[in-house]
């Protein structure tokens, strides 16, 4: 059984009049990769810091393996972090980089170079302990980075954006990398990302965040699967959120139809979110399906079309392996697995319309792809 | 390609005029005698100003010391302030600089003179009949004005803008998450400083020692004024071969010519003992 080593405690954050962290309660085990995901200016980073101990908590307690530790100060702390870009120190080379903690630590200078050499071959960066930092590719950079902070084998790694700099290809490569020393290290890593994929494919637990608040603690195939509400639903992944009616237990009504899913739990005819992923949706001969629609548009992502279909002037996404042409009647089917029930929130109407499609995704991309600049701005 | 080139062309013909031009002539003039014969005779006297050499080092590398030791702080601290705090302090710094240098070097005489602004305060305070009293001494100043003291004093009232700037500005633009990653691997506030901080702005210290050394070595009008002639610099020295009664161009330049290649020859070392921190300057 994991035990918990780091707790947040009613943590608010708020500069002058403006509410950063809202009242945050959260806890890290022992071991676990917990990722912070969340768009810019949600928190995430603040979270971190807060752990890190750049920052204290305007109100609320951090603890330790349950010690407060509010007012120790970063250097006294038993965890390291991975800033975003870097922050390798351009005066030493690769050796004295990775070294700066132990020689602070003031540890013997065979120990230094025994445990700095082990360091670099384990980032594969072995050969490279004389270079200078500045005349390093940024994923070499960044493994300098990882080799720095793990070299003193702390009990817990922060992660700020690590990847944020480097290109789609090395990203991928890095994730992986990273995951696989998480676990050959067997320590916690909390790592802060605006990547949902990135956040699904190395986590143990995802926090996803919005405007200081947590939205939703889970899995990866439980914030995936069961988003707790249209946020968490829209920021993981793509999703159709619709509005519908709970009728009873198992049962949901949707642009008048009734549909069978697997949530109960609700109010007699309660209004509710009802999210459904493009992928599980099933296309079918016009007349088949449970209800029709033309599709509006089609694009080649590859593995898949992203279609859009026009449901009684709500356009949906849907992704098939079959080709679709513009303009085609289609009907579609939809099992009781595939249909997520959400509470009402705050978010509502907000996300999950395809109606402006190609804006939506314009959207999606700058956010995947801008570097988080505003984000430290906003937050630091 | 080549009309680019066009656009350095006033200030080759400036340089060329002005600066390489009159070195050609001090070289020459240092290696000839008054009739115009080659001659060695300018530098065998140099033995006899020895004593000016090292005042004019010595007084220089302590208001260029005093300058370090006011000036770095000084810039740490600034680069700590807020963005308004800062412009407001290198105003203060800048300040002075824009009233005329012999103006603010005549203030100081009248601060420092024996009937000055410092020994009136004193006088008037009833110190130097204290002191009197009790040592049975008759003194009715202290010898502020004419020591080298004031002209080091010079020296760095002067200079020191010269230290603060280029300090201050390689401190502030030191990247704050270098310091936080530094405190995030166990280093506390001293060993952040020393170990980041300070080798980070070693290229601003670098350039404001030369910054300040360089022209107090070779000034003249402080050590005349604040010095009252009891304490001749090279610089004096000089002016007087040039302007005074000791009339002697060739001398002058021969001595020009060997404070030049002691400075050359500092900066040199200066340059040797920063090389690698350039880098750190453009991060």
């Amino acid at each position: 059984m994991s035990k918990e080593i780091i707790r947040l405690k009613d943590c608010t954050v708020a500069f002058d009049d403006e509410v950063i962290l809202d009242n945050i309660n959260l806890y890290f085990n022992d071991k676990e990769f917990l990722t912070l995901l969340g768009p810019s200016g949600c928190g995430k980073t603040t979270t971190l810091r807060l752990i890190g101990g750049f920052l204290k908590p305007t109100s609320g307690d951090v603890l330790f393996n349950g010690v407060r530790v509010n007012d120790v100060p970063p250097h006294k702390r038993k965890v390291n972090t991975i800033f975003q870009k870097y922050a390798l120190f351009p005066h030493l080379d690769v050796f004295e980089n990775v070294a700066f903690g132990l020689r602070i630590a003031k540890l013997s200078e065979s120990e230094i170079r025994t445990r700095v050499m082990e360091m670099l071959e384990i980032v594969s960066l072995k050969g490279f302990q004389h270079r200078k930092v500045t005349s390093l590719s940024g994923g070499q950079q960044q493994r300098v980075a990882i080799a720095r902070a793990l070299v003193n084998r702390p009990k817990v790694l922060l992660l700020d954006e690590p990847l944020g700099a480097l290109d789609l290809r090395l990203r991928k490569d890095m994730q992986i990398e990273l995951k696989r020393i998480q676990q050959a290290m067997d320590i916690t890593f909390i790592y802060v990302t605006h990547d949902q994929e990135e956040a699904l494919a190395m986590s143990d637990t995802i926090v996803v965040m919005d405007k200081g608040k947590i939205q939703q603690i889970g899995t990866p195939e439980q914030v995936y699967n069961e988003p707790k509400n249209a946020f968490v639903a829209d920021f993981i992944g793509e999703s159709n959120i619709l509005d519908g009616i709970m009728i009873e237990d198992y049962v949901v009504e949707i642009f008048g139809r009734k549909f069978r899913c697997i949530d109960k739990g609700f109010a007699p005819r309660e209004p509710v979110d009802v999210v459904i992923r493009p992928e599980d949706i099933e296309i079918v001969e016009p007349q088949k399906g449970r209800l029709s629609g033309t599709v509006t548009s089609v694009t080649f992502k590859g593995v898949h079309y992203d279609v859009i279909v026009d449901f009684k002037g709500f356009k949906w996404l849907i992704q098939t392996t079959k080709f679709h042409y513009v303009g085609e009647e289609i009907g579609i089917n939809i099992g009781p697995e595939q249909i997520h029930i959400m509470k009402k929130s705050e978010y509502s109407g907000k996300f999950g319309d395809y109606s402006s499609y190609s804006e939506e995704y314009e959207k999606i991309t700058s956010e995947d792809w801008e570097d988080e600049t505003e984000d430290e701005e906003d937050e630091a | 390609m080549r009309r680019r080139y066009l656009a350095a062309v006033p200030h080759v013909i400036w340089m060329a005029v002005f600066v390489v031009v009159p070195l050609i002539l001090v070289v020459i003039y240092a290696f000839t005698s008054a009739t115009g014969g080659f001659t060695l005779e300018n530098f065998k006297n140099m033995g006899s100003y020895m004593n000016v050499f090292v005042r004019s080092l010595w007084l220089a590398f302590l208001a260029t010391i005093i300058c370090l030791l006011i000036g770095y702080p000084l810039s740490y601290v600034l680069s700590k302030e807020g963005p308004g705090m800062q412009r407001v302090f290198i105003m203060l710094i800048m300040l002075p600089m824009w009233i005329n240098f012999l103006l603010r070097t005549y203030a100081w005489m009248s601060i420092l003179e024996n009937t000055g602004l410092i020994n009136r305060l004193l006088s008037s305070l009833g110190i130097f009949n204290l002191i009197n009293r009790i040592f049975g001494t008759n003194i009715t100043y202290i010898p502020l004005i004419n020591t080298q003291g004031a002209v080091v004093l010079g020296m760095v009232y002067n200079y020191l803008p010269f230290m603060v700037l280029p300090i201050y500005s390689v401190i502030v633009k030191i990247d704050p998450s270098l310091i936080e990653a530094a405190q995030d691997l166990g280093a506390g506030s001293f060993t952040v400083f020393r170990r980041v901080i300070l080798p980070l702005s070693l290229p601003g210290v670098l350039s404001g020692i030369t910054m300040v050394f360089v022209p107090a070595v070779s000034t003249f009008i402080i050590s005349k004024l604040l010095g009252g002639g009891t304490s001749i610099l090279l610089g004096d020295l000089i002016e007087m071969q040039f302007l005074g009664n000791a009339y002697n161009p060739h001398l002058g330049s021969a001595i020009s010519l060997i404070m030049m290649i002691i400075i050359m020859i500092c900066m040199y070392v200066m340059n040797k003992f920063g090389e690698g921190e350039e880098q750190a300057v453009i991060m």
